[in-house]
């Protein structure tokens, strides 16, 4: 399991896009520098919107011999925030900038047993382990959710390859995903590495410590952009230095703060390290958390937010405000 | 793919087992030790199993190795206590509520084997365990001896080269198992993909010193000429077992009876530390007068004097590689041995790719 989490950015070029489902599409890409992509790397990749670069980080789903080619999937739904839309406009020859992989999210091989667990488009960050665990002839389960099979992307290859090691779950079919049932049935000895949205993260998280099953044995990964409430547009106030900030729907706390020029600590952009952390002073509607950083009890008293990811929510009726010092 | 064996030194296949520690010295407190560019924290947990993280934490890269294990297989970050277990996960981070997911450092696997503790670098999906290199003799009760690690300063090929050929010994050690009859004997090569085996015999000779002793030991008071045998056996990428021994002349030994002398395996294995120093895991095994502990340590003794005369030469000669650049190697009709570990070498860093060597001096 070696891990690189080294940052080299390069230029890499499109050499293939296709349609894999209503909002997915597959994009492989040429680095200029190839490197090995081992299971669980993902790349950051600078995409342009709205004329500035933004980062955006995707999972490798494949890559070949020594890394030369990438593939990643990326899902464009109307919550987006453009940066999808324009890695969907991408066409064989265009060049985009992209990090050499990065593994923050390695498999370990050498468990008893392992579940990888998908919710949807969180099937690209396992996917790569699936194949590293057949082929060491490890004993494995891979569980897909998702909610309708058009909406599973590469549901036909995972099927040829995984057979009876696959447990699909289709909400659209009458079989939505357990999660109590999932974790209840997990054998000791098992590693279960997660990527999906948040709220599937969360109750697995839960049945996961009410079974008292070893923490450091979940895994997950996760890139911060999925929450419990669409996003919404909402007003940050600091009255420390005289700032009043309009976030929209669209950008995170982060970005519309850093566009008005307020000075902020960070460093993962992806809720994972707390650095970003701002004190809530004043509330009206309701935080909603997307950070892992916080405890439960820490997001349920509402006095701090990981503000490169987690947003703010109307109350009935009212609009969003937050009212917030900063280091 | 480059099929010529022109560097003159050579970067190391990742996808190997390399020995990182004697089983002795891997124990309840952290050991660093840097294997083929890696450093590493080995240590063993409450049930004994034998553990290799990177030896850098995932918040700040402080030195694991100066931390304290916990727990059953627990190791605690010198620095600001972040604990992690034997798989190299975050179990604990003091100064907040949750883990950080991505907090790991690596753990590679681990086999131990023939008493030595062996390390995987690269794809561990490949960590195959039976590709460890047959070593049986170091823990076989048919044998007894004893080794040591020599660390030299010098890329690890030079070792290799330097156990594949042993026409050096009349050169280098005179005085203990040196004798003309070595340059002056025919010798056998055969290769397959992950094997060379070098085969020389030397027929009513007198006895080398060492091997007078030897012979004197099974046989006291031995007199007369041997038959001396040197069988090279070399494991891809960087263990060398050599088949050594003399037996009275004439008495069968090159037809396979070997009764009348006395056989040794000088078993070693190389671990790449840097690309300009290497670990030397050697031991003399023997399959006679097994009871004797006072054998065993004359002989690892008299072992290890004949292996300082090897790396005094061998960092000599990897400073005068380093100081002539622009000169060549060329090769000599003895090389054969060495010139095929060479290249299967190069075929497997060629497969991984990595050719040519990041280590060139040329
Ligand atoms: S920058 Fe790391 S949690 Fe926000
Ligand atoms: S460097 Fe290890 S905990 Fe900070
Ligand atoms: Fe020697």
């Amino acid at each position: 399991m070696a891990t690189s989490h080294a940052v080299v950015w390069q230029r890499a070029t499109v050499v293939d896009s296709t349609a894999l489902t209503g909002d997915i599409r597959r994009i492989v890409l040429a680095p200029d520098h190839p490197a090995r992509a081992d299971a669980g790397a993902h790349i950051d990749v600078r995409v342009p919107i709205g004329g500035v670069l933004d980062r955006r980080s995707y999972s490798v789903v494949d890559a070949g011999p020594e890394g030369r080619t990438l593939a990643i999937s990326v899902l464009d739904s109307p919550r987006s925030r453009g940066g999808a839309r324009a890695m969907h406009a991408l066409r064989p020859g265009d060049t985009i900038e992209i990090t050499q992989p990065i593994v923050d999210f390695p498999l370990r091989v050498g468990a008893a047993h392992y579940v990888l667990l998908a919710g949807g488009i969180g099937i690209t960050a396992v996917m790569g382990m699936a194949s590293v665990l057949r082929s060491v002839g490890a004993d494995y389960t891979l569980v897909y959710a998702g909610r309708s099979r058009p909406a599973l992307a590469y549901l036909d290859q995972l099927l040829n390859a995984h057979g009876d090691r696959l447990r699909l779950h289709i909400t659209g079919e009458g079989s939505p995903l357990d999660v109590t049932e999932l974790v209840g049935g997990v054998e000791p000895g098992t590693e279960l590495y997660l990527c999906g949205p948040i709220r599937l993260m969360d109750a697995v998280r839960r049945a996961w410590i009410e079974r008292e099953l070893p923490y450091p044995d979940l895994r997950f990964e996760t890139f911060g952009n999925s929450g419990w409430f669409a996003p919404e547009d909402f007003v940050v106030r600091i009255p420390r230095i005289g700032a009043e900030v309009t976030v929209r729907a669209t950008e995170t706390m982060l970005e519309a703060l850093e566009a008005a020029e307020v000075d902020l600590m960070f460093d993962c952009r992806k809720g994972e390290c707390g650095l970003c952390e701002v004190r809530v002073l004043d509330l009206d509607g309701d935080i909603d958390h997307r950070d892992v950083f916080y405890s439960e009890r820490q997001k349920d008293s509402r006095g701090k937010m990981c503000c490169c990811v987690s947003r703010v929510v109307a109350p009935p009726g009212g609009t969003a405000v937050v009212t917030i010092d900063i280091s | 793919m480059k099929e010529t064996t022109v560097d003159k030194v050579l970067g190391h296949p990742r996808n190997a087992w390399y020995v990182a520690a004697w089983d002795h010295e891997v124990n309840r407190k952290p050991l660093a030790r840097t294997v083929a560019n890696r450093p590493l924290a080995l240590y063993r947990t409450e049930d004994g199993d034998a553990v290799a993280l990177a030896d850098a934490c995932w918040h700040r890269l402080a030195p694991l190795s100066m931390g304290k294990l916990e727990g059953r297989d627990g190791i605690r970050c010198p620095y600001h206590g972040i604990l992690y277990n034997s798989a190299g996960r975050c179990v604990s981070m003091p100064a907040q509520e949750t883990i950080n997911p991505s907090a790991t450092v690596a753990s590679f696997p681990v086999v131990e084997r023939h008493r030595y503790v062996w390390v995987w670098l690269g794809d561990a999906a490949l960590a195959d365990p039976e590709l460890v290199p047959d070593m049986h003799q170091m823990d076989d009760p048919a044998w007894a001896g004893d080794g040591l690690t020599i660390s030299v300063d010098c890329n690890y090929q030079l070792v290799l080269d330097n156990l594949m050929d042993l026409t050096h010994e009349e050169f280098v050690h005179s005085s203990s198992i040196g004798q003309e009859a070595l340059s002056e004997s025919e010798f056998t090569v055969h290769h397959d993909e992950r094997t060379v085996t070098v085969e020389r015999w030397m027929l009513g000779i007198d006895a080398p010193p060492f091997w007078l002793k030897n012979m004197r030991d099974k046989f006291p008071g031995f007199e007369g000429k041997v038959d001396r045998w040197q069988i090279i056996h070399f494991e891809s990428p960087s263990t060398i077992n050599i088949d050594v021994g003399v037996a009275r002349a004439g008495t069968g030994a090159p037809q396979g009876d070997r009764s009348q002398g006395v056989n040794g395996y000088v078993m070693n294995t190389i671990s790449p530390v840097t690309d300009r120093s290497c670990r030397y895991f050697w031991a003399f095994m023997r399959n006679y007068r097994l009871e004797s502990q006072v054998i065993t340590t004359q002989l690892r003794d008299g072992v290890s004097g004949v292996f300082k005369e090897d790396e005094d030469m061998l960092v000599a000669q990897q400073a005068a590689i380093d100081a002539n650049p622009d000169y060549e190697f060329y090769s000599l009709n003895i090389d054969a041995g060495g010139m095929w570990v060479r290249r299967l070498i190069e075929r497997q860093l060629a497969a991984e790719g990595r050719l040519p060597a990041p280590v060139s001096a040329g």
